[in-house]
């Protein structure tokens, strides 16, 4: 359908929620915008998603939120398949738009870490590499997160209603804990934080309930990493590599820190380079 | 869905992805002569290596990580995990801090049984595509649904700071925990969810299931006081009765090739079923009284334990059940003097096991001598049940092979969605074929 024709014959835009390797939670979150939802069903015709309906399309989509990293073979076919039938592809969540926590396996000799799993994994089918979609594709539109925020969800549906950008917020979780009034954990109890570094969106949560944030929404534009560990000596390379070693691990300049520091924890490199070789 | 038509006494059936369940699976099921030979739920859901994931990494990091299993039960995993911990440390919790972990778990059962039993489940009996194809006729019911749902995610909120992958749980207790007057005020939600339940009761009990007789090896958690989800011994309906931390005491797990789970059996290699049927057949004496009482009102305990397209009736009275027992907690509540106990980790090995909405999921971690993880093994509920439900597929086909094609293929589906299989949990997808060979 030509974007002329849409505009003269407006009609519900044709929507997808898809997902690769993911838990689930951030197609979820779309299920769980309760007071909305059947309005949205009513603005989007949802004419894919696995999870929610029995009705399948394989497309063409105005709209396709992915969840999920792409982990084998089959996913980067589908991906690259379901990106030409899209219009507006919007990846959604820490998977999909930073590898996810299981990017950590990035760092290791993957037929040795499939076997500490698996008895016989040469039956399991996966990439060496567990990647974010936009490695791969084109990218129109991100919410991170993990999980998203059902806030931004709603922001990003409403702008693709209306025909604008999505007010997405790219400042840190710091600014938001300060516009809360949370007691800053990293003064008052030198806790670890990457607050600092970490782009908002979960409404400064773990700085609010007197935890450091892990950076589940990942690195906020111009992330001071440097800075930060500057500030923040007594942590040794390990600490430093744990901490960075989260749900948006592959996401620079996280995944440099936890370079600069050997690697995340339990890594099995094929040879061992930084003497992070597991002995197991 | 395609179908292939070899001989003239071969059948099959295939669906290539099933819909409305959480994750990425398939079924084939191949009939020759009128006998189902092959019945496999195959889960291609890519793996994520979880259990290799958190090794090197400190008790309280792997919390947040195994929440990300699963999108749909993160509190059970962080529950299995905390426990097994703590029976590692040989950390006694607060009570108060105990309560809060069994309401944590009731608003996760609440959310996660109102998305099975109206979005999942509900659209099968009545004939229609998804929830939201069923808001259109019977607005009310989808509208209960979400109601429902939300109070779910509210009670997890409340606990956890937001519904899904909650941030306050640790090694312990908790980082952080509500304050009287926050609990109090959910309490008007909940009352209002009470009622929900109870009304989904009555609708669920009048859903006509296909006609099914087995008798199930079942399998969940008991406690004398309370209806099973953090504590309690292991038991079935065939007299086993271990300590949580005796999983692997009774049951294996192996390896299939046609799924990324491993499947669980006993050592004897009998299959086995956990989940809302087997507790509620196992631990119907530790219901809420409210519960209790709408489950007599039913008469369907036993088609219950029989059943498992029942099974959207058992997790109608889980929904009752977590919701009053959701209110007597927070009327009982007063904060924890400390939210958590001070603690360091040290080697040792600690397990436990959880009821999950889905069943009961075990847990077990090997410390190494800083106090890191050193091997861990996690058994979801869904790989345990595969080996089940595979089993009643087999034994429910015969009954329907004589449908249309898509009819007897969508029994096929419908089945396999009344166990509400997770399959992210499981570790992959699944993927309906059913195939019929002379």
């Amino acid at each position: 359908m030509s974007p002329s024709s849409r505009r003269t014959a407006p009609r519900r835009p044709r929507v997808g929620v898809v997902k690769f390797a993911s838990c689930d939670g951030c197609q979820l979150t779309v299920l769980d915008l309760e007071d909305d939802l059947l309005a949205i069903a009513e603005r989007f015709d949802i004419v894919e998603f696995p999870e929610a309906t029995s009705r399948r399309s394989s497309g063409p989509f105005d709209v396709l939120l992915v969840e999920g990293s792409i982990s084998t073979d089959e996913q980067l076919e589908e991906l690259l398949r379901l990106r030409r039938e899209t219009t507006t592809l919007v990846t959604i969540g820490a998977c999909a738009t930073a590898g996810g926590i299981q990017a950590i396996r990035n760092w290791s000799d993957h037929g040795r870490w499939a076997a500490t799993v698996y008895p016989r994994p040469e039956l399991v089918d996966s990439l060496a590499f567990a990647t974010p979609v936009a490695d791969h594709v084109v990218v129109d539109a991100e919410l991170r997160g993990c999980p998203i925020d059902p806030r931004q969800l709603l922001e990003l549906l409403t702008a693709l209603v209306v025909g604008r950008r999505p007010q997405l917020p790219d400042e840190s979780v710091c600014a938001e804990c300060k516009r809360r009034g949370a007691t800053c954990v990293v003064v008052a109890s030198g806790i670890a934080c990457l607050g600092p570094v970490t782009r908002t969106g979960c409404g400064a949560l773990c700085p609010a309930y007197g935890r450091g944030c892990y950076g589940c929404f990942g690195p906020r534009g111009d992330a001071n990493v440097t800075g930060l560990l500057a500030g923040a000596p007594g942590f040794d390379d390990a600490d430093v590599a744990a901490r960075f070693a989260g749900f948006t691990v592959w996401a620079e300049p996280f995944r440099s820190v936890v370079d600069a520091h050997g690697g995340p924890p339990g890594a099995m490199p094929a040879s061992a380079p930084r003497g992070s070789e597991d002995p197991r | 869905m395609t179908t292939t038509t070899r001989r003239p006494k071969t059948r099959t059936f295939e669906v290539a992805g099933l819909t409305r369940v959480e994750g990425e699976g398939s079924l084939r099921l191949v009939v020759k002569d009128g006998e189902v030979v092959e019945a496999h739920l195959g889960i291609f859901e890519a793996p994520r290596y979880f259990e290799r994931l958190v090794r090197g990494r400190a008790p309280d990091e792997v919390l947040d990580i195994v929440a990300r299993i699963c999108g749909i039960c993160p509190v059970a995993y962080q529950m299995s995990a905390v426990h097994a911990f703590e029976a590692a440390a040989g950390i006694e919790v607060d009570p108060a801090v105990r309560a809060l972990r069994r309401l944590l778990y009731c608003g996760e059962w609440i959310e996660s049984h109102a998305l099975h039993v109206y979005f999942l489940h509900a659209p099968d009996f009545l004939g229609y595509a998804s929830a939201i194809e069923l808001a259109r006729d019977h607005r009310v019911l989808v509208e209960r649904a979400l109601r429902l749902k939300k109070a779910g995610n509210h009670l997890v909120s409340l606990v956890g700071g937001r519904p899904i992958h909650p941030v306050t749980v640790r090694v312990g207790g908790f980082y952080h925990v509500p304050s009287r007057s926050e609990m109090t005020a959910v309490r008007a939600e909940l009352t209002a969810a009470l009622d929900l339940a109870l009304e989904t009761v009555a609708v669920v009990e009048g859903l006509e299931p296909p006609t099914f007789d087995r008798e199930p090896r079942l399998v969940s958690l008991r406690h004398p006081t309370e209806y099973p989800m953090n504590d309690g011994r292991i038991v079935s309906t065939d007299g086993l009765d271990l300590s949580p931390t005796d999983w692997e005491d009774a049951f294996r797990e192996d390896q299939v090739g046609w799924s990324n789970a491993l499947q669980a059996r006993t050592h004897a290699g009998e299959v086995y079923l956990l989940g809302p049927s087997s507790r509620i057949t196992l631990a119907a004496g530790q219901l809420h009284p409210r519960a209790a009482e709408a489950l007599a009102r039913t008469g369907l305990a036993e088609e219950i334990r029989r059943n498992p397209f029942r099974s959207i009736v058992a997790r109608a009275i889980e929904l009752v059940h977590a919701t009053a027992e959701a209110l007597d907690i927070i009327d009982d509540y007063r904060p924890p003097e400390r939210p958590s106990v001070a603690w360091t980790s040290g080697p040792g090995v600690g397990a436990w096991a959880t009821e999950a909405p889905r069943g009961l999921l075990f847990h077990c971690y090997e410390l190494d001598e800083v106090g890191r993880v050193a091997t861990a093994r996690i058994v979801p509920p869904t790989s345990q049940n595969q080996a089940a439900i595979e089993a009643d597929l087999s034994d429910f086909a015969p009954s329907v092979l004589h449908l249309p094609r898509d009819e007897a293929t969508h029994r096929f589906e419908q089945l396999i969605r009344s166990y509400d299989p997770c399959i992210s949990c499981a570790t992959h997808f699944l993927d309906l074929r059913v195939e019929t060979r002379a």
